[in-house]
């Protein structure tokens, strides 16, 4: 039988499905550019605003009703606190619930019902988790209006982002190797302990990482909880010269963070505030991508030795 | 089904003994009333086509489906010289895989060092003592014929070696515990000739040391390597004797379909 389409007609065809690919690509290329562009604009228009406004006493320099003498001192101490108690809190939780999801929680409609709503709470608008905060942090548990209220409400926040990337970092690994440690006789918190957290610590940590920096620019539950808009002092230091050498008042002092830094310059009507505004814009755009890129290069260098 | 009393006397003792045993997946009954011996010091080999449930026979040796829900052992296999049933549900199944060690169908070493792997059963057991680790370490490597290869990078990564190296590397990690069981779940498969015959040597030469059952879809290498075999086909022990028995003279019209290649 000779074949259906002479070749000439084949050839025909091939290049007019070709022409989709070709469609499709000056598509997705446009559509990139898009998003790029948008940031790169926007990223630029701050460069150029901010960057004349930075220097040394910019971060050493508390608010000021002065434009040209305010400083973020206060807002990048505070953020640095707020995301401490954040990972603190986050990082044992959200790594010990995505451990026994997935290894230890049995298969049932109950377990399934948690996974479904881990899952949902990523996608809980930020500000509800700052109601939350209010009500149960601030007012119910006694901890005001503190860094440690705007820290555990944030590591709320990151929670289900822990939990889903320590869960799929622990599915990655070939169920060869968990089996490998089960067949030696190793018991499940000696398989997880010595072989499923070291082997997936990578893809957890950059998990952690991402949280975070979605952490650090989140604006409306610390303003939900009272975060002040100026604040001309320092949370008390955690060191001390005299024993125990420690100090937890931190914990409990008033604080501001850098988007509200940020968005209390936005709201005042002197242009010469709107450059500070930009000014801190970049310092947190570029702790952010410091963060991610952070994310990028430990989880390369964590990576390289193990392949599967 | 029928074992042959006289031949089998001819060898000694049974390790282990299994009695009657069912094994079902949920509601799939993948192991139909199993009985079947190993002998002490031999080599018994599982064949049959795919899907045949000759790993799933072999996993229940070291309980591994216990790790996954759903899975029911009926029957017994007796380990001897205790005759404890190590299926039976008071005994632990961490016990059982402290007893018999297992090597998989592909080689599975932990991103850790050469000397990391070979130890981790050891340390698993609670040896800490540098001295004794380094020493059982060195014999099980040396038994697994590695040593040579592998004595001047013991702290390199183990999957800087070759995948055959590799399946040696996982034969030395399961013997450093002295199991007195040593099952293999199709060893050479994902090998290459030259590997696969390097494997086949080692695993004759142990048998001086520890009962071996082993899982093979090579009929070939069950001729070679095996005292023993057993012809499995759709969950049922159709035929199990004296290798050179099998494959000279089957008992079973089955056995000699596969075994001569009419089917399979």
């Amino acid at each position: 039988m000779r074949s259906v389409k002479s070749l000439k007609e084949i050839r025909r065809i091939i290049i007019l499905h070709k022409r989709w690919d070709l469609i499709f690509m000056i598509t997705g290329i446009v559509a990139l550019m898009i998003a790029i562009m948008t940031f790169m604009a926007l990223f630029a228009h701050m460069l150029i605003d901010g960057l004349p406004r930075l220097s040394w006493a910019f971060f050493t320099s508390f608010p000021s009703r002065h434009p040209e003498s305010a400083g973020i001192l206060s807002a990048w101490v505070g953020t640095t606190l707020v995301m401490l108690v954040t990972a603190v809190a986050a990082v044992p939780l959200g790594i010990g619930s995505g451990i026994y999801l997935e290894e230890y929680a049995p298969r049932n409609f109950l377990t399934e019902i948690i996974e479904i709503n881990v899952t949902n709470l990523a996608g809980v608008p930020s500000i509800i988790y700052g109601l939350l905060a209010l009500g149960l942090f601030v007012y119910q548990l006694g901890f005001g209006q503190s860094v440690l209220a705007a820290g555990l409400a944030l590591a709320l926040l990151i929670l289900p982002v822990v939990i889903v990337a320590t869960r799929e970092a622990i599915r990655s690994i070939p169920v060869t190797i968990r089996e490998a440690a089960y067949a030696l006789g190793a018991t499940k918190w000696q398989t997880v302990s010595d072989h499923l957290l070291p082997y997936s610590s990578a893809g957890i940590l950059t998990g952690i990482i991402i949280g975070l920096a979605r952490a650090i620019g989140e604006t409306a539950p610390i303003i939900t909880i009272g975060a002040l808009t100026f604040i001309a002092f320092l949370p008390p230091s955690p060191v001390k010269d005299e024993f125990p050498f420690m100090s937890f008042e931190w914990l409990t002092a008033p604080f501001t963070v850098m988007p509200i830094q940020m968005f209390n310059w936005v709201s005042r009507p002197e242009e010469a505030f709107q450059l500070n505004a930009a000014a801190a814009g970049l310092v947190l755009v570029v702790m952010t991508l410091a963060m991610n890129g952070l994310a990028i290069y430990l989880r390369y260098r964590m990576r390289k030795n193990i392949k599967w | 089904m029928q074992i042959d009393q006289k031949e089998i006397a001819a060898y000694a003792q049974y390790k282990s003994e299994v009695k009657n045993l069912s094994f079902h997946y949920g509601a799939f009954n993948a192991l139909k009333n199993i009985d079947m011996v190993l002998h002490d010091k031999k080599i018994t080999a599982l064949i049959g086509p795919s899907g045949c449930g000759k790993s799933t026979f072999l996993r229940c040796f070291n309980r591994m489906h216990d790790l996954y829900p759903g899975n029911r052992y009926d029957g017994e296999i007796i380990l001897h010289p205790d005759d404890v049933n190590i299926l039976a549900s008071n005994v632990d199944p961490i016990e059982v895989r402290m007893r018999i060690s297992m090597v998989f169908q592909k080689p599975n070493p932990f991103p850790k060092s050469i000397y990391e792997n070979v130890a981790y059963g050891l340390r698993v057991r609670g040896i800490k003592q540098r001295a004794i680790l380094d020493e059982k370490v060195e014999i099980a490597l040396r038994n697994s014929a590695l040593w040579d290869e592998v004595k001047d990078r013991l702290h390199e990564l183990a999957f800087n070696l070759s995948g055959g190296q590799q399946q040696r590397l996982c034969i030395a990690r399961a013997l450093a515990t002295d199991p007195e069981i040593l099952l293999f779940d199709e060893p050479t498969s994902a090998l290459d000739p030259i590997a696969t015959a390097s494997i086949e040597e080692l695993i004759t030469d142990l048998k001086a040391k520890v009962t071996i059952l082993i899982v093979t879809h090579n009929m070939q290498q069950a001729a070679r390597v095996s005292d023993y075999t057993a012809y499995m086909y759709l969950g049922e022990l159709i035929e199990f004797n004296v290798t050179d028995t099998i494959f000279i003279k089957p008992k079973n019209k089955q056995t000699e379909d596969y075994i001569t290649g009419r089917f399979g």
